[in-house]
């Protein structure tokens, strides 16, 4: 199976490792990541703002490539996959705005035709859970993981559709699909602050704690998440569990993983 | 200046939100991880927007608290989206000549060998217009 | 030809302010047959009924058009006022220029060009009416009330009581319904128990009350006085009218962990079980999903302990027709699942629960005895957040919530807040709220006690987030009035989920062709003035199954429901609707199509002789109407290839002429 791959910039630079293990880790699974030519950056975070195009367009024509080639469009970074999601669901709703954003496309014009997936779903619904689980070739066992949603994943809902975002499984389902232990925890899908430490150390200080807090009190011993900022923010807070990125964790059950200096 | 029409009805057009369908139940503020940050509250944005009382929101840094997490979005119960006034507030007030809340000159405080391209491009979409 | 007189109604300016009715009047006295013409301003009234039948007799009329409001608010009153002037009723037909026509238009001259119109079509339609008579049809004197709560108690015992017999249906082991799961009742806090009890066991002794626990109704035929019901009994494997509800096997089934409905599953079950010490019938039964006798063929204890010889793991389901003249539907409500709400949590902690769950913890009879313990680790819990409005009011999120206010909420968590205080003085409790809704007789003051006598903490704002963390849940909640945000260490969460409709409701309200709206409550003959009928003749509605309804509330209704039955199980003959279908025998070619299509099984087939114009005879297959079963709804009408199907008082004839006179 081939998908079109939009890795954004942070895998680029800051996220190397996301960015590796989630090609490493496909192709164990027989999937290849055909990254989208030209991609530019999704601008990180979604404006909602009905009247905002031109900060749109980068995600709109990697929208297009991959319905162009009739494959589904892959992120594998939480910010990419909720822009890109929330801009395809306004070209499939908002006429107006569609109608803007294809004035500035070049040949035919685009409706929010293509299919988006995070990798995640990518693993639930087109590999399947159940064939990652027979791949997995070192079982995470008796390892108590606790998966980090954050708010990017999950919503809004009414766009997103990734599962339900005030009880989501999907992670969960992916650790123990591994082998490892899935740890419940009621702020996994809190937001950690986000470009508020931009603004506000303090707040994102508080919201990452509390998260880091309710994870551990839960019995967590790592926090999985698909999101760079997500990582940074627990991890600049003063985590003192490990924060890692699913694909890292995908990698080292699949045997694919090697020691790299991103 | 309670009932400033013009900006009352930019503020809608922009959020694409039918401020009237609140029940003011406060959900949205219960459930709002940046409240404590914020002067107004994503109930009081809202409220406020509605009844055309929206110079006091342009003016307060409330704006740049909110951290878009949609959490208010998806717990309401009436389906107004609060998140999407306060960015349709903020977007007013930073459309602004030189409002801009944030230049590159602000950067090289704000790296530290860790910290990812997301976060600046998010904040630089989120502070500048 | 007709002679028509024409009425247009101004209904006050209802119609008036958007439609000129003089212009009307005038306009449609030109139509072919009308005589007369004229406009007043309430044709409804005694007066306006009055001239009706003095231009009646002026004028020699033999046909009516009432140019006025929907012929189903008036229709019958005109019909009558027709009869009093001895007309036949059926000359009267009504153009309805309010509800289609001036409360949608805005703009006097459209209103008016269509109200002409509409009087038009009338004309055309009146000037073919023929006379009708309606038949008659008997009466089966015998109720069946589907649903075993305190709705259909009540109304079961009070349709009984006027010598009438009636039947129950109830789909649980025992009648009671939620009110049995109750433990206070407000607003006099009298324990449920001991008002319903006595209650279920009238039901349980009154003569003329049979009860079908256990049992679903699978097929409703027929029709107002006449219905064909079938009932199914589910097989309990207990021979019910043998067991004495001992309760010696429930002692000895080695099936001991099955999580018991009646406390909501906070504790368990034996796999033979009876619901609860006052259950009625107070039988057991067998739970065919648990016990491995059923299930595998091996145990047989309960049989061996069982000294009155009641079980038999043979039993089968049993299927029993039952002729009614009335079918009230009581079938209540729930509680909605709480899986989409985990933003509070529900399915993380144990001691976030429902307030059905805080009624059994708080019940003497429930599984902690009447204490008031955590589920999680029974320890007295010190501070309480209840939550209001739990899927309530809830536009937004059709995939999980209801639009509407559950309306019995705000006073039970009033009274879980004060009973709380009142028992466990050291107890914190708050309440968030969106409104306090307390209209109802001593509610409010009731209200006021939790919060001036008790010192409940009630809080204008909502639950957003509830974080269980150790052993405490975190509540991250808004308090608009003080304008912040609150955090609470709480030790239990009490969720008032909205309620709903029960699930059985929307398959019986398609085998009783009774309307329901989007919510699946059923929907009332008239919002005012028949609430407790259903617009199906013959159906009743009683209790939450027409709307969220307090016990008060329940038991008001239950007894309207009743009297309306009493009313009609009292009358030995039913005057139908003439207007039914009829076939021309000469035409029908014997097809089946009309009775393919014919939801009412109203149509019959027989071979019947004609004569040939050759003066042979022949014998041919033709279509029969039952009046008394047919329902006018035109189904076959449309079917009927060859066109001999019609339908009196809606003949195919008067449609066209009808859209003909639009079209003109």
């Amino acid at each position: 199976m081939k998908v079109s791959y939009f890795p954004g910039c942070t895998l680029k630079n800051k996220a190397k490792d996301l960015d590796l293990y989630s090609y490493k880790s496909a192709s164990a699974l027989g999937v290849t990541l055909e990254e989208i030519e030209n991609w530019q950056c999704c601008g990180g975070v979604f404006t909602s703002a009905d009247d905002e195009v031109a900060t749109k367009l980068s995600s709109v024509r990697a929208l297009k490539y991959a319905f162009e080639r009739n494959e589904p469009l892959v992120t594998v970074c939480s910010a990419c996959h909720n822009v890109i999601k929330q801009t395809n669901y306004a070209m499939q709703t908002n006429k107006t705005f569609a109608d803007k954003v294809n004035r500035y496309m070049a040949e035919d014009s685009y409706n929010g035709e293509a299919e988006v997936y995070h990798y995640l779903e990518m693993l639930r619904d087109l590999v399947g859970f159940d064939t990652l689980k027979e791949k997995v070739v070192n079982s995470l066992k008796g390892k108590k993981i606790a998966a980090y949603y954050g708010c990017l994943l999950l919503r809004p809902n009414k766009v997103m559709r990734m599962d339900d975002p005030e009880n989501p499984t999907i992670m969960e389902d992916f650790i123990r699909a591994l082998g490892a232990d899935a740890v419940v925890y009621a702020k996994r899908n809190e937001c950690c602050g986000g470009y508020i430490s931009v603004e506000s150390p303090d707040s994102a200080r508080r919201n990452s704690n509390a998260v880091v807090k309710n994870a551990k009190a839960a019995g967590a011993e790592m926090i999985i998440t698909a999101c760079p900022l997500c990582k940074y923010n627990l991890e600049k807070n003063g985590a003192d569990i490990p924060v890692v990125y699913f694909t890292e964790l995908l990698a080292e059950a699949l045997g694919v993983k090697e020691d790299t200096n991103a | 200046m309670h009932n400033n029409r013009y900006l009352r009805d930019e503020i809608i057009r922009i959020s694409g939100v039918n401020t009237a369908k609140c029940m003011k139940c406060g959900k949205c503020s219960a459930t709002c991880p940046a409240y404590d940050e914020m002067e107004y509250h994503p109930h009081q944005f809202v409220n406020m927007v509605e009844s055309g009382d929206i110079t006091p929101l342009l003016n307060s840094d409330s704006l740049y608290k909110c951290l878009s997490c949609f959490a208010c979005i998806d717990r309401c119960p009436r389906g107004v989206e609060p998140a999407k006034v306060v960015e349709a507030v903020r977007l007013f007030a930073v459309r602004k000549q030189g409002a801009n809340r944030m230049t590159a000159n602000d950067v090289p405080a704000i790296v530290d060998e860790d910290t990812p391209q997301q976060l600046l491009v998010s904040a630089f979409r989120k502070y500048t217009k | 030809m007709q002679r028509v007189g024409v009425f247009v109604c101004w209904c006050g300016s209802n119609i008036a302010g958007t439609v000129d009715v003089q212009a009307v009047a005038e306009a449609l006295k030109s139509e072919p047959g009308v005589v007369f013409s004229t406009d007043y301003q309430y044709m409804c009234s005694q007066a306006g009924q009055d001239m009706i039948k003095t231009a009646v007799k002026e004028h020699n009329l033999t046909g009516i058009v009432v140019c006025s409001c929907s012929p189903r608010m008036h229709e019958a009153t005109f019909r009558k006022t027709a009869a009093a002037a001895g007309l036949n009723p059926y000359m009267v037909e009504i153009a309805n220029i309010r509800e289609q026509c001036s409360w949608v238009h805005k703009d006097m001259a459209t209103g008016t060009e269509k109200a002409i119109i509409l009087g038009k079509a009338a004309v055309a339609k009146v000037n073919l009416n023929a006379p009708l008579t309606p038949g008659e049809s008997p009466v089966t004197k015998r109720a069946l009330v589907i649903g075993g709560g305190i709705a259909g108690i009540q109304t079961a015992l009070d349709i009984a009581d006027a010598g009438f017999e009636v039947d129950i249906v109830e789909k649980n082991p025992t009648i009671g319904g939620k009110m049995a799961q109750l433990d206070k009742t407000f607003p006099t806090l009298d324990c449920a128990a001991c008002i319903l009890t006595p209650k279920m066991v009238d039901v349980a002794q009154n003569e003329k009350i049979r009860i079908f626990s256990y049992s679903e109704v699978t097929d409703v035929k027929g029709f107002v006085g006449n219905f064909d019901v079938t009932i199914k009994k589910n097989a309990r494997y207990v021979k019910e009218e043998i067991c004495t509800g001992c309760g010696a096997c429930l002692e000895k089934c080695p099936m001991k962990k099955i999580p018991n409905e009646f406390n909501l599953g906070m504790d368990n079950r034996t796999a033979i079980y009876i619901p609860f010490a006052q259950a009625v019938p107070k039988v057991a039964t067998i739970d065919p999903t648990a016990c491995t006798m059923l299930k595998k063929g091996k145990c047989g204890i309960c049989s061996k302990v069982c000294t009155a010889g009641a079980i038999d793991y043979t039993q089968k389901d049993e299927y029993i027709e039952e002729k009614y003249g009335a079918i009230v539907v009581a079938t209540g409500f729930n509680p909605i699942s709480m899986d989409k709400f985990d933003e509070f949590a529900y399915s993380q902690s144990k001691d976030v629960i429902t307030s059905l769950e805080f009624e059994r913890l708080t019940n003497a009879a429930g599984p902690s005895a009447g204490k008031l313990l955590r589920p999680s680790d029974g320890k007295h819990p010190h501070t309480i957040v209840f939550v209001q409005c739990v899927g309530s009011r809830c536009e937004a999120c059709a995939e999980k919530g209801k639009e509407y206010c559950s309306k019995i909420c705000c006073m039970y968590t009033a009274k879980h807040a004060m009973l709380t205080r009142d028992k466990y003085p050291d107890t914190e409790v708050y309440v968030f709220y969106i409104d306090v809704r307390t209209p109802g007789k001593n509610f409010d003051e009731f209200y006021r006690r939790a919060v001036e006598e008790f010192g409940v903490k009630y809080i204008k704002g909502m639950v957003g987030k509830v974080t269980p963390e150790g052993d405490k849940l975190k509540v991250q909640a808004s308090d608009l009035i003080a304008n912040k945000q609150l955090h609470i260490d709480a030790d239990l969460v009490v969720l008032a989920a909205a309620i709903e409709p029960d699930k059985s409701a929307r398959p019986l309200a398609t085998m009783l062709t009774a309307s329901m709206d989007t919510n699946d409550f059923f929907t009332e003959a008239h919002p005012k003035l028949r609430p407790v009928e259903s617009p199906t003749a013959g159906v009743f509605l009683s209790g939450a199954c027409q709307g969220p309804k307090d016990i008060p509330e329940t038991v008001s209704q239950a007894g309207a429901a009743a009297s309306k039955v009493i009313g009609l199980l009292a009358k030995d003959k039913l005057t139908g609707n003439p207007c039914v279908a009829s076939s021309d025998e000469l035409m029908c070619n014997g097809c089946s199509s009309c009775a393919n299509v014919c939801p009412y099984g109203a149509i019959t087939y027989a071979e019947k002789e004609f004569r040939m114009p050759d003066r042979t005879t022949k014998v041919r297959r033709v279509a029969e109407v039952n009046p008394a079963v047919c329902q006018g709804c035109g189904a076959c009408t449309v079917a009927c290839p060859s066109g001999a199907m019609d339908l009196k008082g809606f003949a195919n004839l008067q449609i066209m002429a009808e859209v003909d006179a639009i079209c003109k």
